[in-house]
């Protein structure tokens, strides 16, 4: 035991001397956590539209005054013909311009009826439709609101509801999916790089000509970057609850859990790697370009897995972050408990064992 | 009684293209101070990881204190103190934190050992708190015997301890193998420098995977078949090439201040005729002396007897 202790004590040695360690380990999850998070959003922010309001009455008003409410957009200005909207679009300045018509509350209030016409660019189709989308709904709001204060027409409306996302945040979708790939990342990395390093510098050799068990030399190793992942997690947690607004919903110690699971999943990953290799750079090699490509694919927080061809979704299968995605964004967002994730936590369980009864056969008591 | 044994042993790399150990059978007894002589390649190595269990060999048998090198590995790598010939301590920690940690790892403490590597370590004593990797040469070495003695092992391996260490260094080193062989402890060591053979008390000598010679320093001497001659001039480069070209001449090597040369026939006679071939060549100041062959001559000379051997 004292043996296994001075071990792990020898390995945070190791961690905390090497600052290019360090630097990947703590600096790496906190960059890709903000760059995800604020810059790399499918959301529109502060898009910049024109209002073109012939009708200047109360309707129009606040219609306009809800759309400058709005995060989604900003008034660059408002306009007085169509003209000058299309040598708007044309500066390239603005997204969108909404336009009132004559007389737009009388119709709205006598007519029951009264019309708005959105002008999106759409040399961005998927911006375009994203915009239209936004101000829909605001209108639709204000309907809503003058309908309740007036007495109700017969009239059938559709009700959309964004469940578990009302606000449709990005961030929820990417929360999860750098969680996933940070711990995979850092673990399956950090763990294999500091077996082959201790092949490459020859301590292995030393290592292997003293009583100490082969496997508690794996243990050791382990240890520490599962102690330091869980930091890692917790940072992570702390920055998405805080800084991006993002929900934990869900149990925390479930969701500790079950990172734990993908950690030791990780380790087990990179205790295979690390037997198959014997430099640090193909083992640093193997583990970015086998790992990172593939869990930033496959996990499903970049590319909608439902889209992929049946050939790709059978591989992301085998990717043990998909699972976790799929587990953390239960906890996470939907607040869900165990008995929604048994079936996805089972079959980490079952990847986890499979890779460590591999790599334990594999790990050589010898050199060569 | 014999603390290491090595009966056949042979290894091969490649899938049996590259033979490294060609059926090396020897013996070390306990207590003795051992020396493997032979350049690079020569096996010396692959010995060794065999001996300390890291390789398994493809042939023959070899056992360390008794134990078998394949059945009972775990008992050996309790009992023996291996130092390879690379640097394999850990360079980011302190002297201090190698030795410590190497102790446990063993399931022992400085302190319980201290008297058996007091004099070595009381040298690295100052520089305590140094990382291994900023040390100088020698007092890596002086680290990796402490770190390899810290469990008093029974037997020590200590694969080419002074290559890359200074002169001075090197004496040091050799000084204190043998203050830890008065400790009853079994040293197998291995060097390329043949100047250090005589420090030991038997050798073997070995080339590409075979022993040569295995005897005390002075007996691989006395075995020397012939008179060996040193002979130079002014013009030694000239002298080499020119004594090649004369018909008596058995073997003959650059060493150092001197050409050392065997001949056929050593009579007065035959002497006295090299040296008027030398003059008639233009070369002065000859002197040609009888000598008393190195371990370096018995090598070259077994070298290039098995290779006869070998071509016919």
């Amino acid at each position: 035991m004292k043996q296994f202790l001075t071990f792990v004590r020898k390995e945070f040695y190791h961690v905390f001397r090497d600052s290019k360690t360090m630097l990947m380990l703590f600096g790496l999850p906190i960059a890709q956590i903000t760059l995800f998070g604020f810059a790399l959003t499918n959301e529109i922010k502060d898009s910049k539209i024109v209002i073109c309001d012939y009708a200047k009455d109360e309707a129009s008003q606040q219609i306009t005054y809800k759309l400058a409410a709005s995060n989604n957009f900003s008034i660059e200005e408002s306009l007085l013909s169509h003209q000058q909207i299309e040598e708007a679009f044309k500066a390239g300045k603005i997204k969108l311009a909404v336009v009132f018509p004559v007389n737009f509350t009388y119709d709205l209030l006598h007519l029951n009826t009264a019309q708005v016409q959105l002008i999106a660019d759409a040399a961005d189709p998927n911006t375009g439709s994203t915009l239209t989308t936004y101000a829909t709904s605001i209108i639709r709001d204000y309907q809503q609101d003058v309908l309740q204060s007036k007495s109700l027409p017969l009239s059938i409306t559709t009700e959309i509801r964004m469940l578990y996302n009302p606000e449709l945040k990005g961030v929820t979708n990417f929360v999860p999916g750098v969680m996933a790939l940070v711990l995979m990342l850092v673990c399956v990395l950090m763990t294999s790089v500091s077996i082959v390093k201790e092949k490459e510098m020859g301590t292995m050799e030393v290592l292997l000509v003293s009583p100490f068990n082969p496997f508690l030399v794996i243990l050791s190793k382990a240890v520490p970057y599962f102690a330091l992942s869980l930091i890692n997690l917790s940072v992570i947690l702390l920055l998405s609850v805080f800084l991006l607004d993002m929900p934990i919903n869900g149990s925390v110690v479930l969701l500790f859990a079950e990172s734990s699971l993908l950690i030791v999943t990780s380790l087990a990953l990179g205790l295979l790697i690390s037997n198959s290799t014997a430099s640090q750079q193909t083992a640093m090699l193997l583990s970015l370009m086998g790992l990172l490509v593939p869990t930033m694919l496959f996990t499903g927080f970049m590319f909608p897995l439902e889209n992929m061809p049946m050939p790709l979704q059978v591989i992301a299968n085998l990717v043990p972050a998909k699972w976790y995605y799929i587990i953390v964004k239960s906890i996470m967002i939907k607040g869900l408990g165990f008995s929604s994730i048994w079936k996805e936590t089972l079959i980490l369980v079952g990847m986890t064992t499979f890779l460590l009864v591999v790599s334990f056969k594999k790990f050589k008591i010898r050199l060569g | 009684m014999h603390d290491v044994v090595l009966d056949k042993i042979r290894k091969t790399y490649n899938k049996n293209s590259l033979v490294a150990v060609d059926n090396v059978s020897l013996s070390v007894n306990k207590g003795e101070l051992f020396g493997l002589i032979g350049p690079d390649g020569a096996g010396k190595t692959s010995i060794f990881r065999i001996l300390t269990t890291l390789l398994l060999p493809d042939g023959g048998n070899a056992s360390v204190s008794g134990y078998d090198v394949v059945k009972d590995y775990k008992i050996i790598r309790n009992h023996v103190g291996y130092m390879p010939g690379r640097f394999s301590l850990y360079q980011d920690l302190s002297v201090e934190e190698n030795l410590n940690f190497f102790a446990t790892l063993f399931g022992t403490t400085i302190k319980e050992n201290y008297d058996l590597i007091k004099e070595i370590y009381v040298q690295i004593e100052p520089f305590k708190t140094r990382r291994a990797g900023k040390l100088s040469g020698g007092m890596k070495q002086k680290l990796a015997l402490c770190c390899a003695l810290i469990h008093r092992p029974t037997v020590l391996f200590l694969d080419e301890p002074t290559t890359g260490v200074d002169t001075v260094s090197r004496k040091e080193f050799w000084e204190m193998l043998k203050r830890l062989k008065s400790q009853g402890i079994t040293i197998m060591v291995s060097t390329p420098y043949m100047d250090e053979a005589t420090l030991c008390e038997r050798i073997a000598l070995i080339q590409s995977g075979k022993i040569l010679s295995i005897n005390t320093p002075a007996n691989v001497i006395a075995q020397f078949p012939q008179n060996l001659f040193a002979i130079k001039s002014t013009n030694m480069s000239g002298l080499l090439k020119d004594l090649r070209d004369f018909g008596n001449i058995e073997s003959c090597n650059a060493f150092g201040e001197y050409h050392h040369i065997t001949l056929s026939d050593e009579s007065d006679a035959t002497q006295h005729e090299l040296k008027t071939y030398l003059e008639s060549k233009q070369h002065e100041n000859i002197v040609l002396q009888s000598t008393t062959p190195t371990i370096e001559d018995c090598f070259i000379q077994l070298m290039n007897n098995q290779d006869g051997g070998n071509s016919n």
